[in-house]
């Protein structure tokens, strides 16, 4: 019984996957340039390959000074939103083959934050919006509790939706209302709000609601759906800004 | 090519976009509508001047447009009113703009007669 011969190594090399895309990336290096100047990269990628993947590559291979945000590169930790081809999306989760690698991609730092390098940007604002909103349990009995805190299969599927936001900022930086006033609280903090507001076991959703009734609160939303197409999450975003603003009309949430 | 690129945004974006733009515009016919209808209280015979000089052609282009910007301002703005009061309102804004722009287009068509019939009487006789 003879042993199977791998004949398809010649095949396989001939039907590569790799295609020549050109990457068109923002540098800006304050130490270089006040202006932020257009790069080209050309590199050989497979389409199957998501845009960090391309960024991993030019840092590695081809430029080391390009500077990025990424931690587990796996759409959970938030890090690497940035703005590919005009949107805000996340480089980890998003595949050349659904960017039209014949054209070269574009990418730029997430706009409406002072861009430090490159493509990071300064996010304290972003967080301080965030901290803003008190996002933590809060409850009037303050003494430690003895049991847990329970709670209906419905009343934790009301809030279900804005639990999901892993604060990557794709959102907040895709509004235009925020590109023009950064006092904007912004769509992740009143997703975050959302989310204890509607929260049975809370107990300072008026509170909550108070903070989002100012000036740079929930009435600034102009309703773009910009965050709404940008959440890499897939939260509702506008629909969750808009409950908020019914419930400061209602008093009911 | 130093500057960033446009935020693509879709249809929410640009249908916000087109609503300020149809805001400013018409906040500058009110602006211009004021002073016209006040010129009547300082000389009847001033206003009558000012308005005849309205019975042009091109005047009556703009006042097609007028129409344009105050329908879709009108129709867009319930459809934002529907974004945020009516619970399904965020799911269905795509198909309700749509529909605002459909209506739009037949209100828009139904108006080139009453709105430039007058113009076309003068231009091209009748």
């Amino acid at each position: 019984m003879a042993t199977p011969v791998l004949d398809k190594v010649e095949a396989e090399a001939s039907a590569s996957p790799y295609i020549t895309v050109t990457f068109r990336i923002r540098r800006f290096n304050p130490e270089v340039s006040a202006e932020a100047v257009w790069e080209d990269f050309q590199l050989e990628i497979d389409p199957k390959e998501r845009v960090l993947d391309g960024l991993h590559k030019i840092k590695w291979d081809l430029d080391g000074t390009l500077t990025f945000r990424r931690s587990c590169a796996h759409g959970i930790c938030g890090s690497d939103a940035m703005r590919i081809n005009g949107r805000n999306r996340l480089a980890c989760k998003t595949l050349i083959k659904d960017l039209n690698p014949e054209k070269p991609i574009t990418v730029e730092p997430i706009k409406g934050l002072t861009v430090l390098k490159d493509l990071v940007v300064d996010m304290e604002p972003f967080f301080q919006a965030y901290r803003d909103v008190m996002p933590f349990l809060i409850t009037k009995e303050t003494n430690e509790p003895t049991r847990e805190r329970l709670q209906s299969a419905e009343d934790r599927a009301r809030f279900d939706d804005t639990t999901k936001c892993i604060l990557c900022a794709a959102c907040t930086s895709s509004c235009p209302v925020f590109w023009n006033d950064g006092q904007y609280f912004g769509p992740a903090a009143i997703v975050n709000a959302h989310r204890f507001i509607f929260d049975s076991r809370d107990e300072a959703g008026e509170q909550r609601l108070e903070i989002l009734n100012d000036r740079d609160g929930v009435w600034r939303c102009r309703t773009t759906f910009n965050c709404t197409d940008a959440c890499p999450r897939g939260i509702e975003v506008t629909k969750a800004i808009a409950e908020v603003k019914k419930a400061l009309i209602t008093r009911r949430f | 090519m130093p500057a960033g690129t446009l935020y693509r945004g879709r249809e929410g974006m640009w249908s916000w976009v087109a609503h300020r733009v149809t805001g400013v515009l018409i906040f500058f016919f009110l602006f211009v509508h004021v002073l016209d209808t006040a010129l009547v209280r300082v000389s009847p015979e001033a206003y009558d001047k000012v308005v005849a000089t309205y019975k042009t052609p091109i005047v009556a282009l703009l006042e097609y447009g007028l129409v344009a910007a105050i329908l879709f301002h009108a129709l867009n703005g319930l459809r934002v009113i529907a974004v945020d009061f009516w619970s399904k309102g965020p799911r269905y804004q795509k198909q309700m703009l749509w529909t605002v722009v459909g209506v739009w287009v037949v209100l828009m068509a139904g108006a080139i007669y009453p709105v430039l019939g007058h113009a076309a009487r003068v231009l091209f006789g009748s």
